[in-house]
C-alpha cells in the first residue's frame, strides 16, 4: 500500500485496519505524533488528511490512500518553525509537550479556514484536543498572536507543502 | 556511596555545608569513573559534578532533575549561571545520568522535615543526614517540588558560586594579584588590564580546595535569576523532535501490550492465549505473575490480540470491595479509633475537650474525596533489552536513580548491569515515580530475548496506576457566643506525605488534629501535592463553614486568624484585592477563596462562577503566589496554570471508583478532563517576599477545589462536600440561605 505523507510518496505494509497513526509511528520512524488515548478522545494522534484535523488513532489507513497526509514534521519549512509553532514557542505553550503536536494540528487547521478566530471559534476547534498540563489560556494567547500576524498557512494539498508553500512572515 | 572517603564526603559537604556538590570524585587524584566518561576531550575539566567548563568557556550544568514539563532544568541552570556569572546564551544542561553519586539528598529532606525550618547551623548537618539516606534509598527524585527549593538552594546556586570563587582564586595565583582585585563577569575574569575566559584557568582551579562557605549572591546582584529565560526544552516540543519514552526505538525492537489483573493483588490463574496467536502479527504471548502480555510486531497488532485472550484470574478476596465498602469501613475505623484512643496525633494543642464541653455551640461536618488517577498524557510505556545478563531500559522517569535499582532486584540482576535511558515524560504528577511499566518490559524482553516497547492502552493506565488515595475527614468546632471558633478537631484516614498537610495556619487555640489507619487494596500514589490535595479542601472548606456560621465575610474571617502570620495575610489580601472581592456579581454568580501553604510556597486562590440551569461554569481564578523568590516567573505562572487545571480537572470530575475490587473508569470518556471550553482565565500574580524559597509545581494544585466549592456555595448555597463536583444536582433555585 502507498500513503502521502508530508509530501512524500512511502510504501508500508499494514492491515488495512490499522489506524493510520501507528504505521506513520512505527513504519515511517515519524514519532512527533502522539498515542494519548486510542479512541478519538485527546487529539494527541492529530494529523492533517487533506488539510482537516483527523483523529488518526481510529483512521484507517486504508481510508487514506491517495490522500495528502501532513503531520507535525510536515509543516516547518526546511528548518524554520511554521508561524504558529514559533507563536507556541513565543507564549511558551508546552510543559510536557506531549499534547501539543495535536494541539499545533488542530491549531494550523483552524487558522487555516478563519484568520480572526473568536474564543467561540477557538473553544469549537479546540476542545477535542487534552491538555493534561492544562496550557489552554496559552494555546489561545498563541493562536491569536499568530492569527494577527496573518500567518500564511500552507497549502496542504501541494505535494512537498512543507517545504515550499509557508510565506516568510515578519512580525507586527 | 561506599567508595567515598571520609574526606571526600567533607569536601562534598564543604562546598556550602550541602554534602550536595559532588565535585569530589572529579578532582585530580579522585578521579570517579562513573563521571569520567563526562568529561569528553581534552581540555575539559569538571569543576564540580554540577557544572562543567570546556575549552571553548561553555558551561554545561548537570542538572540531577528530570523534565516532565516543570521547567526545572531551565530553573535550575539560571541558578547556577547567576552565581557563576557566565551568559545565558553560553550555558546548556544535560541531565545528570542515573548513577549513586547524583542521588538527591535534599528530596529526602524536603520531603521528611517538610517545611521544617532548619538553624543555619545545623544546615551541614542534617544535609549530610539526609544524603545518607537518600542515598541508600536510590532517590534521584524530580517530585515534592523539591527541584528549585533544594537542589537548587542548596546545589546549583552553591555549586556555581564555589566554582568561580575557586576560578578567581587560580586567576590570583597565576597572575600573582591579590583575590579582591580581581572581576568575574560573563565568564570571563579580568584585573583591570588583563581579560581571560575561565577557561583558561580551569585546570588549576581544579586543584584547589573547594571553598568552605562560597558567597552567594544577594537578590539585587541577580542578574539571571528572576528573569523569565525561555525554556530550554520548549523548542522541541514544537516541531515534533523532543523524544518521550514512547518514542524511543532500538534495531530489532518489537511491540508489546498488556492485560494486568484487574483487581490489585490478584493473579494470573490461567490464560486461553489461542484466539489471540491467531492474529497476524503476533509474536509471542507472555505470561507474568499478574499480567498478561500480546507481543507482536506492531502496537496496535498486539492491542487487538490483547482483547482475544481469556484470561482467569486468582483473585484473593478483594473482588467484594467497591467504593461504598471503602467508605464505610473508614467510617467505623474513625468511630472506633476515636473510641479506642487510637488516633495519631499530628498536633495536640491546648485542651479541646474542655473547649468542647464549654462551647456554645458545635458544628460538625464531614468531607470526602475519591481515588483519583494521575492520567499522564502519555500513557505508562518502556522499552527494555534483557540480554546477556545485562538489562538496557528506555523510559521516562522522576526517579531513573531507583528504576535502575528497583529494576535490577525485581529481575534478579545487580544493579550495575542494569542502564537507564531517560527520556522526556509526558506528564508525571508523580506517576513516573513508580517502574511498575519498564519491570514488566524487562520480565517481557527476557522471556521473548528481544528489545520489547511495551506500551499500555489508555484504559490499563487508568486502572492500574497507584492512586490519590480515597480519604474521610470529620471536623468539629467548638464555637464561643459570638459564633468564634474556639476549638478545631479533625480525624482522617490514610496519611502520607507532607506530614504538615492537615495543620491550618489559623489561631484556634484548641486543636486535635489527627490520623485513622485504614488501609485499602488500592495501590497509593503520590498524586500531584500528595496529602495536600485532599486536605486543602477539606480545612479551607471547613474554614468556609466555619466563617459562614459566624456570619462573616470569609476573606475577612480568615484575615482575622492570621495575625501571627504576615506572610499568609499579604498573599491573602492581594488576592482579594485582585480578584475584587466585594466586587458586584450577578445572578448565579460567587466567588471562594482559599488559602494554602505547601512545598514551601503560599498560594491564595479566588474563584470566579456562574451556576446556571446546574452548570457550573468557571469564569477565572486569580492566583497569588509567595514562592520566596520566583527564579523565572513565567515558569512559576506556568505552573500555577498548571496546577490550577489538575485540581480544577479533580474537582469537578475526577473520579476513580472501585466495583468488585477493580476501577471502574477506563479511558477520557469515563475520566474527562477539563478542556479548552471549560477552562477558566487564570490570572497569576507574583509576590516575591525573599523568604526561604519554595517550590511551583505543586503548590498551584490544594487550593483550587475548596475555591470553587466555596464560590459554588456562594452562588447557589450548595455546599459540596464530597468530590468531584460533578455528582450534585445544582439545578436550585437561588435561596438565600445561611444554612445548609
Ligand atoms: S490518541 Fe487519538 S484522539 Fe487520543
Ligand atoms: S503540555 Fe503536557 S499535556 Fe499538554
Amino acid at each position: 500500500m502507498e500513503i502521502t505523507v508530508n509530501g512524500k510518496v512511502h510504501t508500508i505494509e499494514a492491515e488495512s485496519d490499522t489506524p493510520l497513526l501507528w504505521v506513520v509511528r512505527e513504519q515511517l520512524g515519524l514519532t512527533g505524533t502522539k498515542f494519548g488515548c486510542g479512541i478519538a478522545q485527546c487529539g494527541a494522534c492529530t494529523m492533517h488528511v487533506n488539510g482537516k484535523p483527523m483523529r488518526t488513532c481510529v483512521l484507517p489507513v486504508g481510508a487514506v490512500a491517495g490522500a495528502d497526509i501532513t503531520t507535525i514534521e510536515g509543516i516547518g519549512n526546511q528548518g524554520e518553525l511554521h508561524p504558529v509553532q514559533q507563536a507556541w514557542v513565543d507564549a511558551q505553550v508546552p510543559q510536557c509537550g506531549y499534547c501539543q503536536s495535536g494541539q499545533i494540528m488542530s491549531a494550523v487547521a483552524l487558522l487555516a479556514s478563519n484568520d480572526d478566530p473568536s474564543d467561540e471559534d477557538i473553544n469549537r476547534a479546540m476542545s477535542g484536543n487534552v491538555c493534561r498540563c492544562g496550557m489552554y489560556g496559552r494555546i489561545r494567547t498563541a493562536i491569536k498572536s499568530a492569527a494577527k500576524n496573518e500567518v500564511a498557512i500552507y497549502d496542504p494539498k501541494a505535494k512537498g507543502a512543507q517545504s515550499s508553500n509557508v510565506e516568510e512572515v515578519t512580525n507586527g | 556511596m561506599g567508595k567515598w572517603t571520609r574526606r571526600s564526603f567533607i569536601a562534598a559537604g564543604v562546598v556550602g555545608g550541602t554534602a550536595l556538590v559532588i565535585g569530589v570524585g572529579i578532582r585530580p587524584g579522585n578521579r570517579n569513573r562513573k563521571l569520567e566518561q563526562y568529561v569528553t576531550s581534552d581540555g575539559e575539566h569538571l569543576v564540580n559534578a554540577w557544572v562543567k567548563i570546556d575549552a571553548q568557556n561553555q558551561v554545561t550544568a548537570i542538572v540531577p532533575h528530570s523534565e516532565m514539563g516543570q521547567g526545572a532544568q531551565t530553573a535550575l541552570t539560571q541558578m547556577l549561571a547567576d552565581e557563576l556569572d557566565v551568559d545565558w546564551d553560553a550555558v546548556s544542561f544535560i541531565e545528570a545520568p542515573a548513577e549513586d553519586v547524583y542521588a538527591n539528598g535534599p528530596v529526602g529532606k524536603g520531603f521528611v522535615l517538610g517545611d521544617t525550618k532548619i538553624p543555619n547551623a545545623l544546615v551541614g548537618t542534617v544535609d549530610g543526614l539526609f544524603q545518607t539516606v537518600a542515598n541508600s534509598m536510590h532517590l534521584q527524585i524530580t517530585g515534592g517540588s523539591a527541584s528549585v527549593r533544594a537542589t537548587g538552594v542548596y546545589g546549583m546556586r552553591v555549586a556555581g558560586a564555589a566554582a568561580k570563587e575557586m576560578l578567581l582564586e587560580a586567576a590570583a595565583k597565576q597572575w600573582n594579584v591579590p583575590v579582591a582585585s580581581l572581576t568575574a563577569k560573563s565568564g570571563m575574569i579580568s584585573d583591570g588590564t588583563r581579560r581571560e575566559p575561565y577557561a583558561t584557568f580551569v585546570a588549576a582551579a581544579g586543584e584547589l580546595q573547594p571553598p568552605y562557605t562560597p558567597k552567594l549572591k544577594t537578590a539585587d546582584e541577580f542578574t539571571i535569576m528572576g528573569k523569565s529565560k525561555p525554556r530550554l526544552d520548549i523548542p522541541s516540543k514544537v516541531d515534533g523532535t523532543a523524544m518521550f519514552g514512547i518514542d524511543a526505538k532500538i534495531d530489532g525492537m518489537v511491540y508489546a501490550t498488556i492485560a494486568a489483573a484487574p483487581v490489585f493483588g490478584a493473579t494470573l490463574k490461567s490464560v486461553d492465549d489461542s484466539k489471540a496467536r491467531e492474529v497476524k502479527g503476533v509474536l509471542d504471548v507472555v505470561k507474568l505473575d499478574d499480567a498478561v502480555a500480546v507481543v507482536a510486531n506492531s502496537y496496535w497488532t498486539a492491542q487487538k490480540a490483547v482483547a482475544e485472550l481469556d484470561i482467569e484470574w486468582q483473585n484473593v478476596g478483594q473482588d467484594t470491595v467497591d467504593s461504598k465498602s471503602i467508605f464505610e469501613q473508614f467510617q467505623n475505623d474513625i468511630t472506633a479509633a476515636v473510641a479506642n484512643g487510637d488516633v495519631k496525633a499530628d498536633i495536640d494543642a491546648g485542651d479541646s475537650d474542655a473547649a468542647f464541653a464549654s462551647a456554645s455551640r458545635i458544628v460538625e461536618r464531614q468531607y470526602k474525596v475519591p481515588y483519583l488517577a494521575h492520567a499522564c498524557m502519555e500513557p505508562m510505556n518502556a522499552l527494555a533489552l534483557v540480554d546477556q545478563g545485562n538489562c538496557e531500559v528506555w523510559t521516562g522517569s522522576q526517579n531513573p536513580l531507583g528504576f535502575k535499582h528497583q529494576i535490577a532486584e525485581a529481575i534478579g540482576f545487580e544493579a550495575d548491569n542494569v542502564k537507564v535511558n531517560n527520556f522526556f515524560m509526558g506528564g508525571g504528577f508523580g506517576r513516573r515515580s513508580r517502574p511498575d511499566a519498564a519491570i514488566q518490559a524487562a520480565k517481557i524482553s527476557m522471556q521473548v530475548g528481544k528489545p520489547v516497547k511495551l506500551i499500555w492502552s489508555r484504559e490499563e493506565d487508568t486502572q492500574h496506576d497507584f492512586y490519590r488515595p480515597a480519604v474521610l475527614s470529620k471536623f468539629r468546632a467548638a464555637l464561643d457566643d459570638a459564633g468564634n471558633p474556639v476549638a478545631w478537631e479533625n480525624h482522617y484516614v490514610d496519611k502520607h506525605e507532607p506530614a504538615e498537610a492537615p495543620l491550618i495556619p489559623y489561631a484556634i487555640n484548641n486543636q486535635a488534629i489527627g490520623s485513622v489507619d485504614s488501609p485499602t487494596h488500592i495501590p497509593f500514589g503520590a498524586w500531584r501535592s500528595v496529602d495536600h490535595s485532599q486536605h486543602g479542601f477539606f480545612t479551607e472548606s471547613f474554614m468556609d463553614e466555619l466563617a459562614i456560621e459566624a456570619g462573616a465575610d470569609p476573606y475577612q474571617f480568615r484575615m482575622d486568624r492570621l495575625k501571627a502570620h504576615p506572610r499568609h495575610q499579604k498573599v491573602l489580601s492581594v488576592a482579594a484585592e485582585k480578584a475584587n472581592w466585594s466586587g458586584p456579581l450577578g445572578k448565579g454568580q460567587g466567588r471562594g477563596i482559599a488559602l494554602q501553604e505547601s512545598f514551601g510556597s503560599l498560594v491564595a486562590e479566588v474563584v470566579e462562577v456562574t451556576v446556571t440551569k446546574g452548570e457550573v461554569s468557571v469564569d477565572k481564578v486569580t492566583v497569588v503566589v509567595d514562592a520566596g523568590f520566583a527564579v523565572s516567573p513565567d515558569g512559576v505562572k506556568a505552573q500555577m496554570e498548571s496546577g490550577v487545571l489538575y485540581g480544577l480537572t479533580a474537582a469537578l470530575h475526577g473520579e476513580v471508583s472501585i466495583e468488585n475490587g477493580r476501577v471502574v473508569q477506563g479511558n477520557f470518556d469515563t475520566y474527562p478532563m477539563v478542556r479548552m471550553d471549560t477552562a477558566p482565565q487564570i490570572d497569576t500574580h507574583i509576590i516575591n517576599s525573599m523568604e526561604s524559597w519554595g517550590g511551583a509545581g505543586e503548590p498551584g494544585t490544594p487550593g483550587i477545589a475548596p475555591a470553587l466549592t466555596n464560590a459554588i456555595y456562594a452562588a447557589t448555597g450548595t455546599r459540596i462536600r464530597d468530590l468531584p463536583v460533578s455528582q450534585y444536582d445544582l439545578d436550585v433555585d437561588f435561596v438565600e440561605s445561611d444554612s445548609v
